[in-house]
C-alpha cells in the first residue's frame, strides 16, 4: 500500500514496464511486478515455493491479466504438477482447456542418451517458440532450467545455449521466469544468476527455534527501486501472499473522534469519553486480573456499535471465549454470526514473529476492521527477542494507526505487587493509552483495581477503581479511601456499613441533646414565668399600698385643711408641703 | 505430455526398406545446417556399413514440424532415436565419433554377440 506510492514517485519519466504478478505483496515490493519481457530468476533452496510462486505467477497472469503462460518442467511431470498445485484451489485443466496455460513437460536423463559431437538446444528453442506461439503466450516459466547442466556432459555448449535462450527469449519479448535451486553460497547452484541480470528474487525457508518461516527477498531489479528487506509470506488455501510492512512513517492523522469503552465508569475515567478512534490502548495485569474480560466487553461495544471487531487470540479459542464471556453477560455469539466479530486463535508458538505479523496484517486487509484487539501480546514473547518484539509491534501499531484501526493490546504480567508489574517497559512507549489491572491483595482475599496510568491527549483519572467482574458484566466502582489505607472487597463494604452504622448512631446522639435543649429550654420558661408572676404580685402590693398612702394622705390633707379652716391658721404651709408628696408619688408610679 | 518417452506410434511408416526394417531411427533436425547434413551423413555410413538392409531412417525437420518435439522429448539436435529395437536410446550430436555412436545405438555390444545380434527386436 505504502510502500507503492513511495515507489512510484521515485522512478524516472520513462519507467520499466512491468508485469504485475497479481500475487498479494509482490507487486508491492517490486514496485509493480516483474520487469516485462525480460527474464526473472527466482530462487531458492528445496521446498521454499518456487514453483508455487511461478504457477501462481502464470495463472495469475492467464486470469487476471489476460495473459497466456507457457510452463515448461523440468522436474514433475504435468499431471503431477496439476495436482500439487490443485491444492491451492487452481484448477490447471480448466486454464490448459481454454488455452489460457500451456503445460509441457521437458524429460531429460542424463542415462537415456550419448553425446556424440557437435549439437545445440534448438530442439528446446523449437518446442518452446511452437508452446509460446501456440496460445500467444506472454509469460513463460521456466522450473528448472538448470536440469540441464546435470543432463548435458558439456557445459560449454549448455551456457552457449542458456545465454542464447534468454536472448531469443527477450526477442519474443514474453516474460519470464526461471527457477533456480540455491546453491553453496551461491544463489544458484550453477551460476544461472548469470544469465539474466535484470530481476532475482531470492526465496528463504528457515527455520529458528523450530519455527519455519518463508521470505521472500527481491535480491536485485535493475532499474527500478525495490524493497530491500526480507518479507515473510504465506502459502495458503488463496496462493501466496506477502504482508510487507514497510511503513514506519508517522504520518497517521490523529483522529479526535471517542469511542466508548463499554464500561461506563471506564469511560469516565478517561475524560468522560473513552478512547480516541485509532489510538492504541495496553491493558497489562497479572493473571487472572480481568484482561480478557475487558477487552471482550470493548469487543462487544464495538460489534454493538455496528462496526467490525478482529480478535486474535494466542490463548482461547473461540468457542471458549464465547463460552466464557457468556459469563460476564455478553453474547458474542450474535457478532461471529452477523459478521461483525472474526475471533482468530492461533498458538504463538505455530509461526515465527514476521509470520504471525504477516498473518495478522493479512487478517485486517481481508476482515477491515475498525477496532483490533490482541490477547495477549506477551504470548509472541516466546518467538523473538525483546528488541524484535518492540520493532515487529510498532510496526504492526504503525501500520494499524495508519489505517486509523483501533488496537487494544493486553499483555500479561508477572507482577509481584510492584506498581509497573513487569510490563516490558518497551511496549507503554508505544501506545497512547495505559490501562493496568492489578491485584490488590488485603485480608487474604484479592480484589482488582484499575488504573489509567496514561492516556495521551485526554484529562484522565488519577485514581484506582475497584473492577468488578458480575454476571451482567464489568463495574467499576470506588475503591474506599479513609484514614486506614485504600480497602476494597470485603473490607470496603464492611467498612462502608461501620460507617452507616456510625452515622445512624450520630443521629441518635444528637436527637436526644435536642431533646435535652427542649426540655432545659422548658424549664427555664416555666422559671421564668414563675418569676415573672412572683414579680407582678409584689407590684401588685406595692401599688395597692401607694394608693393608700395617697388617699390616706388625701384625707389628712382634707383633715388639715379643714382643721386650718376651722382654725384660720396660713394655708401656704398646706400647698407647700402637698408639692413634696407629690413628686415622691410620681417617682414611684 | 507422458513422462517417460514410451510413445511406440508407427509414424508414416514408410515402405522406402524391402523388408520390414528391424532398425528404425528417427533423426531429428532443425533447418538444413551443417550439422545436421553432417549427422544424416554420418548415420547412413554407419548404417550402411552395419545394419545393411535391416534399416529405416526417418529424417524430422522440426522447423517444419516443432509440434513433433514433444514426443519424443527432443530438446538438443541433432539428436537420433532409436526407436526399434527397444529400449529407445537417443544420441545427441552430429554423429562425428562413429565408435560411440556404436556404442549409443548398442551396435558394439551386438556386434560382439552375435546371437543376441539377429533377434533382438
Amino acid at each position: 500500500m505504502t510502500p507503492m506510492k513511495k515507489m512510484k514517485k521515485s522512478p524516472a519519466p520513462k519507467t520499466l514496464a512491468k508485469s504485475a504478478t497479481g500475487i498479494r505483496g509482490l507487486d508491492e515490493i517490486t514496485g509493480g511486478g516483474l520487469p516485462a519481457g525480460r527474464p526473472t530468476l527466482v530462487c531458492g533452496g528445496a521446498g521454499c515455493g518456487k514453483t508455487l510462486l511461478s504457477m501462481e505467477f502464470l495463472v495469475r497472469g492467464a486470469t487476471e491479466f489476460g495473459e497466456p503462460g507457457v510452463f515448461i518442467a523440468f522436474e514433475e511431470t504435468t499431471e503431477e504438477l496439476t495436482e500439487n498445485v490443485a491444492s491451492l484451489g487452481i484448477d490447471l485443466q480448466a486454464l490448459v482447456a481454454s488455452k489460457k496455460l500451456l503445460l509441457d513437460y521437458i524429460f531429460v536423463d542424463r542415462s537415456e542418451f550419448q553425446e556424440t559431437g557437435e549439437y545445440d538446444l534448438e530442439g528446446l528453442f523449437i518446442r518452446l517458440g511452437y508452446a509460446i506461439d501456440s496460445i500467444k503466450a506472454k509469460r513463460v516459466v521456466l522450473d528448472t532450467i538448470e536440469v540441464l547442466f546435470g543432463a548435458l556432459p558439456n557445459q560449454s555448449i549448455v551456457r552457449a545455449e542458456l545465454r542464447r535462450l534468454f536472448r531469443w527469449l527477450k526477442e519474443k519479448g514474453v516474460t519470464v521466469i526461471m527457477t533456480g535451486e540455491r546453491g553453496d553460497g551461491t544463489l544458484t547452484r550453477f551460476g544461472l544468476e548469470e544469465y539474466v541480470s535484470d530481476c532475482v528474487i531470492s526465496l528463504d525457508h528457515r527455520v529458528v527455534d523450530q519455527v519455519t518461516t518463508r521470505r521472500i527477498r527481491v535480491v536485485k531489479y535493475r532499474g527500478t527501486t525495490h524493497g530491500t528487506n526480507e518479507y515473510p509470506f504465506l502459502i495458503e488455501e488463496d496462493g501466496i501472499s506477502i504482508w510487507p510492512i514497510t511503513s514506519v512513517q508517522m504520518e497517521h492523522t490523529a483522529s479526535i473522534e471517542r469511542i466508548p469503552t463499554g464500561i461506563e465508569r471506564l469511560d469516565t475515567m478517561l475524560g468522560g469519553m473513552g478512547f480516541y478512534r485509532g489510538s492504541s490502548i495496553l491493558l497489562s495485569g497479572t493473571a487472572g486480573t480481568g484482561k480478557t474480560g475487558v477487552a471482550t466487553t470493548f469487543a462487544d461495544a464495538t460489534c454493538r456499535r455496528g462496526e467490525r471487531c478482529l480478535y486474535i487470540s494466542f490463548e482461547e479459542s473461540p468457542s471458549q471465549i464465547i463460552r466464557n464471556t457468556g459469563t460476564i453477560g455478553l453474547d458474542l455469539q450474535q457478532w461471529v454470526k452477523a459478521g461483525r466479530l472474526q475471533i482468530q486463535t492461533v498458538r504463538p508458538f505455530y509461526h515465527g514473529l514476521e509470520m504471525h505479523l504477516a498473518r495478522t496484517i493479512k487478517a485486517v486487509s481481508e476482515f477491515d476492521p475498525q477496532v483490533v484487539i490482541i490477547d495477549p501480546i506477551s504470548g509472541l514473547d516466546t518467538t523473538g527477542t525483546p528488541l524484535e518484539i518492540k520493532a515487529a509491534l510498532m510496526r504492526l501499531l504503525d501500520f494499524l494507526k495508519l489505517k486509523g484501526i483501533t488496537v487494544m493490546l493486553t499483555d500479561l504480567t508477572l507482577g509481584s505487587g510492584s506498581a509497573l508489574d513487569s510490563t516490558d517497559a518497551t511496549i507503554p512507549s508505544l501506545v497512547d493509552t495505559w490501562l493496568m489491572l492489578r491485584d490488590l491483595e488485603t485480608n487474604g482475599e484479592r480484589n482488582r483495581g484499575l488504573h489509567v496510568l496514561k492516556s495521551r491527549g485526554m484529562g484522565h483519572s488519577n485514581q484506582v477503581r475497584e473492577f468488578m467482574v458480575t454476571a451482567t458484566g464489568i463495574r467499576l466502582t470506588d475503591v474506599y479511601i479513609g484514614p486506614t489505607g485504600m480497602l476494597t472487597g470485603s473490607a470496603r463494604v464492611s467498612q462502608e456499613s461501620r460507617e452507616r452504622a456510625e452515622r445512624v448512631s450520630l443521629n441518635e446522639e444528637g436527637e436526644r441533646q435536642q431533646l435535652a435543649l427542649e426540655c432545659k429550654r422548658a424549664a427555664l420558661e416555666a422559671q421564668i414565668a414563675a418569676l415573672r408572676a412572683a414579680f407582678s404580685g409584689e407590684e401588685a402590693i406595692i401599688t395597692r399600698s401607694f394608693s393608700k398612702d395617697r388617699l390616706r394622705e388625701a384625707s389628712v390633707a382634707l383633715d388639715e385643711a379643714a382643721m386650718g379652716r376651722s382654725r384660720k391658721g396660713d394655708a401656704v404651709k398646706s400647698s407647700g408641703n402637698r408639692a413634696r408628696q407629690n413628686g415622691v408619688g410620681g417617682k414611684l408610679s | 505430455m507422458k513422462a517417460p518417452p514410451k510413445s511406440a506410434r508407427p509414424r508414416k511408416a514408410k515402405p522406402a526398406a524391402v523388408t520390414p526394417s528391424e532398425w528404425d531411427l528417427r533423426l531429428y533436425v532443425a533447418g538444413p545446417t551443417t550439422k545436421s547434413a553432417a549427422a544424416l551423413r554420418n548415420l547412413e555410413k554407419l548404417c550402411e556399413e552395419h545394419l545393411p538392409g535391416r534399416y529405416h531412417i526417418e529424417v524430422i525437420d522440426l522447423i517444419k514440424n516443432p509440434q513433433l518435439a514433444q514426443g519424443d522429448q527432443i530438446m538438443a539436435v541433432p539428436t537420433v532415436v532409436r526407436k526399434l529395437p527397444s529400449p529407445i536410446r537417443k544420441i545427441i550430436g552430429n554423429l562425428s565419433d562413429a565408435e560411440r555412436v556404436l556404442v549409443g545405438l548398442d551396435l558394439r555390444s551386438r556386434e560382439a554377440d552375435p546371437s543376441a545380434g539377429r533377434n533382438g527386436g
